[in-house]
């Protein structure tokens, strides 16, 4: 059972809730995922404080607990800001934190990530910081009161999956009780089972499936798609080797000399 | 059989086309002072149906593969039959094979093929795709001639008026995102009007981009229309610096020279959209709607106008009709 900030929940995956051909449609695929938390972009969907009423009525009514998010802003003051501003609007906690450093990548600012993060915490905020891979970083983020990390994977909407296994899995190492999901690049199921199978407690996705040919089918597959990468991981996967081991016994076998 | 059309946008107008031109008796009423400042007069007026496929649904296409021939007969001479050519800088050329993936009816072009369609633009991209049979007009220039062609065939339309007479037969609610029901949502659209004489183009150009993707259609004197924002939100205030930054970073991708063109304008509209981004024709007893035209309507205004003009003259087929536009 996968425990953030206390909420027990079944799904490993979160979805966002942004680019789909219509919001109809994206209700599909929440529904199609199985998952149980939504992000929405506070500053895309009510352009400053004005709400797009309808558009948040129909995620309210699909029954999933919502994480804003503050998707685009660059500044440790704007995205404390549009924090406040999105547990007044969504009347909760949580907070997925983005700080962009880079336009073009759309890279976290480390930095400003870690300053916001220490003061939305102590407002009482429940941070979900999307953050790089960096261990240090982690560390950081995770003094500054998060009790959780959101690494990338890859830049956001870019669909390369898994850049830096090695990092992944160096993070898992360094931090085995503090939940870890990954946060962006992922563009296939098979991308989000492999970072799953590294113990990753969840993916979270967006274009990947609202940019789909079919999203509410792509949402079911990734669905799948992480309930088989955990399975996996809880099994015991095999280690590779370097040499062949036939799976059938070799004793009894008849002996030529 | 008398009609009253609320709404004098394009959802109203070539309603009231319709019904004119098959012999109805018809008064429309707008609440503005004039036709300008609606959606439809912020619109780019693209009939551009197969691209639309990209992300809207089949009906979309089926709907609107009609439109340009509706326009061309109820205005002679307003639409412009030239493609749509879509485009992505270098390094999205990704974008491009999606939306191939996604769309039909068009051909792949390569440097030289682009130079002959637009030479403005030779030697910029390296690839792009054609949509030879779409078409586009100039939505201002179209409303107010449809306005006048419809004065001239009998057609009343009182502005500054929002009351309908009694003595309709018929009322059709075609306010757009004004027609306040729970289930409509606005999705706000920010535009810019440029005016350069350094480059021609003769076709909507669109200009694929992972998150900010644009479209810039020539108008007549040296203008271009350079849109459009979706963002969930029925506010219609000002458009914001950032959406201004992107639409023009996106322009100035395009070519340089909108990078000295004057910025004559900025727009705003509230699209009305259904959760399913499609439009409907609805009745319930001597009242109909039309909404739900979302980006789309130029495009899918004469469809609408159509089943609801068999509606209300009594069409035969008129009931799988008003079926099919629910879906």
């Amino acid at each position: 059972m996968l425990v953030l900030y206390g909420q027990k929940l079944s799904s490993r995956l979160l979805l966002g809730t942004a680019l789909y051909p219509s919001p109809a449609v994206m209700a599909d695929a929440v529904k199609a995922s199985g998952t149980e938390i939504v992000t929405v972009s506070l500053r895309r969907e009510t352009a400053g404080g004005k709400s797009g009423g309808q558009f948040w009525s129909l995620i309210q009514s699909l029954g999933v607990r919502v994480l804003p998010n503050t998707a685009g802003c660059h500044s440790v003051s704007e995205a404390v800001a549009t924090a406040r501003m999105a547990r007044e609007v969504f009347g909760t906690d949580w907070i997925k934190l983005e700080v962009i450093g880079n336009h073009d990548t759309l890279q976290p600012d480390v930095f400003g990530l870690v300053e916001a993060a220490r003061i939305l915490a102590s407002e009482g905020f429940e941070v979900f910081p999307y953050t790089t891979d960096d261990l240090v970083v982690a560390e950081r983020l995770l003094d500054a009161g998060c009790k959780l990390l959101m690494p990338w994977c890859a830049p956001i909407g870019s669909a390369r999956g898994p850049q830096n296994p090695d990092a992944l899995r160096s993070l898992r190492g360094h931090f085995p009780g503090v939940p870890l999901i990954v946060d962006a690049g992922i563009g296939r199921p098979s991308h989000a089972a492999s970072v799953m199978e590294l113990g990753y407690d969840a993916v979270l996705l967006n274009t990947a499936v609202a940019k789909a040919g079919d999203p509410v089918a792509m949402a079911s597959a990734f669905g799948k798609a992480v309930e088989a990468g955990r399975e996996a991981y809880c099994a015991g996967l095999l280690e590779p080797r370097d040499m062949a081991v036939p799976s059938t016994p070799m004793i009894g076998m008849a002996a030529f000399s | 059989m008398k009609t009253f059309i609320r709404g004098a946008g394009v959802a109203g107008l070539t309603l009231a086309h319709e019904l004119a031109m098959r012999g109805a008796d018809v008064t429309v009423v707008e609440k503005r002072r004039e036709i300008a400042g609606n959606a439809s007069w912020q619109a780019g007026g693209m009939l551009a149906p197969w691209c639309e496929r990209e992300s809207a649904e089949e009906a979309v296409l089926t709907l609107g593969r009609a439109a340009a021939d509706w326009w061309d007969a109820a205005l002679p001479g307003h639409v412009s039959r030239r493609g749509t050519l879509v485009l992505a800088p270098a390094r999205d050329t990704g974008e491009l094979e999606r939306f191939g993936r996604r769309t039909s009816a068009f051909s792949q072009l390569g440097v030289s093929e682009i130079a002959v369609l637009e030479p403005a633009l030779a030697g910029r991209f390296g690839r792009g795709l054609y949509f030879a049979g779409e078409a586009h007009l100039d939505p201002r220039k179209a409303l107010l001639a449809l306005r006048d062609k419809l004065l001239g065939i009998g057609v009343r339309i009182e502005f500054d008026r929002w009351a309908v007479s009694a003595a309709a037969d018929i009322e059709v609610d075609c306010t757009g995102i004004s027609d306040r029901r729970l289930e409509l949502r606005g999705v706000r659209g920010e535009m810019l009007i440029l005016r350069t004489g350094e480059i021609s183009l003769t076709r909507p150009v669109r200009l694929l981009h992972p998150r900010i993707p644009i479209y810039v259609v020539p108008r007549t004197e040296n203008l271009f229309m350079v849109g459009a924002t979706m963002i969930e939100c029925d506010a219609a205030g000002p458009i914001t610096a950032r959406s201004a930054m992107e639409l023009l970073g996106a322009a100035y991708a395009l070519h340089p020279a909108f990078g000295e063109a004057e910025l004559v304008e900025t727009g705003v509209g509230v699209r009305p959209a259904f959760a399913d981004n499609l439009p409907r024709v609805e009745r319930d007893g001597r009242h109909i709607r039309i909404n739900g035209l979302y980006r789309h309507g130029f495009l899918l205004a004469p469809a609408m106008a159509r089943q609801a003009a068999d509606i209300i003259l009594g069409n035969p087929a008129a009931k799988e009709l008003a079926l099919e536009a629910h879906r």
